[in-house]
């Protein structure tokens, strides 16, 4: 169900710091998310393509990715450009589309795009133990990188819970349908999954309280130097800077 | 339900993370480290149960139990629900890192409210205990639509009609939702009455 394929490849990204990957992820989609000029959009959006080819990532499993947003993006070019007011643009028979409606649905397209892009490019190209990791070398509290990373553990082993539950209800004859004994069912599986989880939890707290857990995090990672660090860190600040100053001055 | 990246307007977007650090601190200052592997689990537990698709008619819905996950964790759901959306925007991209705050307060504030509307019914009879949690996962699912509009409104007038498709969208889901929640919730009463949260009173992890 979950895969990591993208933490396995080897480029010039994957080389690079965890935590330089994840500041340049968050100040590029923030200042893109604030952006508004069309040109700025554009070049961000080349900007963001440019990532993904250094992440050297196929199309194929990007594009795999995208599909959410993708059918998304597609839901509000079918609804938004007719209900916007604004000057009428395209009439088709009794609707009537408008130029801000379909500005609108542009912006949101390019942006929306380019930042899941970026958060490819940088962050789906390490594992979540890493980005963890990450995440507390940058001072994020230690109760919430424990918390990320002791559900990121767990995650794959109650999918399993849940696969042989789900098993033992067929082998019994369930046939899920739109009715009360369906949603019943259900409930019970979900039910189920958290009392395991809860049992769980007292297991692993109890073995890891006889291995010396006192409450302290402790990371067992060494960054890795690499020359490219502070290069890349540099050029997107950089490149960064350059694209919300102009979008300051365009108006 | 969430809100895709690129949509929301820069105020929208800062409020809306600012509240979802505020209510993480507070989430995360109530959860001790005798608790927080249990919280962890929890919390994994939600992602693979929003996994579970339902159905509904010819098509099918998947499950969200905000409701279940805010019984049960009280304000810790908040820090539990963020680290699942989290992962979620990892391993499938619903999402990425601009909307996450927003999103956050979606899905946790309902989980919270909902803690502190239902949890005092469910030390009662069988049938308090079904309509409280049929309520708080009905009326989860219902806030979470409510902050989702409102924040579309917020972000742009015209996005009216879409927020109230979506509401409307999702009123089968509220239903849905709160019967799953509401067995769900008897069920816990039956097989395992310890995971659910003390009388108040009593110290209330």
């Amino acid at each position: 169900m979950i895969s990591e394929a993208l933490a396995q490849g080897d480029s010039m990204i994957h080389r690079l710091d965890p935590c330089v990957r994840v500041v340049c992820a968050f100040g590029v989609s923030f200042a893109l998310a604030l952006s508004e000029q069309f040109g700025v959009l554009g070049l961000y959006l080349v900007f963001a393509l440019v990532l993904v080819a250094l992440a050297s990532l196929g199309a194929g499993p990007v594009l795999k990715r995208l599909k959410p947003v993708l059918l998304f993006v597609l839901m509000i070019w079918v609804i938004l450009p007719f209900t916007h007011e604004g000057e009428p643009l395209l009439r088709l028979g009794p609707l009537t589309m408008t130029r801000p409606g379909v500005e609108l649905c542009l912006r949101i397209t390019i942006k929306s795009v380019s930042i899941l892009m970026v958060f490819i490019a940088l962050l789906a190209t390490m594992t979540v133990a890493t980005l963890g990791q990450a995440l507390h070398r940058l001072r994020v509290p230690d109760k919430l990188v424990f918390l990320l990373l002791m559900t990121y553990r767990y995650i794959a082993v109650i999918q399993e819970e849940y696969q042989r539950l789900l098993r033992a209800a067929r082998f019994r004859g369930f046939v899920p349908g739109t009715n009360l004994h369906s949603y019943r069912t259900y409930a019970y599986l979900a039910g189920m999954l958290f009392v395991r989880a809860s049992l769980r939890a007292q297991r692993v707290h109890n073995a890891m309280l006889c291995r010396g857990f006192n409450g302290t995090f402790r990371s067992l990672d060494s960054p890795l130097s690499n020359r490219l660090n502070p290069v890349f860190m540099t050029g997107v600040s950089a490149l960064t800077l350059v694209l919300v100053v102009t979008e300051l001055l365009w108006k | 339900m969430h809100i895709s990246e690129g949509v929301l307007s820069g105020p929208v977007m800062m409020a809306g993370a600012a509240l979802a650090v505020a209510g993480t601190a507070v989430g995360l200052k109530k959860i001790d480290y005798d608790r927080i592997v249990h919280v962890a689990i929890l919390s994994s537990a939600f992602f693979v149960a929003s996994l579970i698709h339902v159905n509904l008619g010819p098509s099918s819905v998947h499950l969200i139990l905000n409701g279940v996950v805010g019984l049960l964790l009280g304000w810790a759901a908040f820090p539990a629900i963020v680290v699942a959306l989290f992962l979620q925007a990892v391993f499938f991209q619903y999402g990425g890192i601009t909307a996450l705050g927003v999103n956050a307060v979606i899905m946790a504030l309902p989980a919270v409210i909902c803690y502190y509307l239902f949890s005092p019914f469910l030390n009662k009879g069988k049938k308090t205990v079904f309509a409280a949690s049929f309520l708080a996962g009905a009326g989860s699912v219902f806030f979470s639509c409510l902050v989702l509009g409102f924040a579309l409104y917020l972000t742009e007038k015209s996005f009216f009609e879409v927020s109230l498709l979506v509401v409307t969208a999702n009123l089968p889901v509220m239903i849905i939702e709160g019967i799953v929640t509401g067995f769900c919730v008897t069920f816990f009463h039956k097989v395992y009455p310890e995971i659910l949260p003390r009388p108040r009173g009593r110290s209330n992890p």
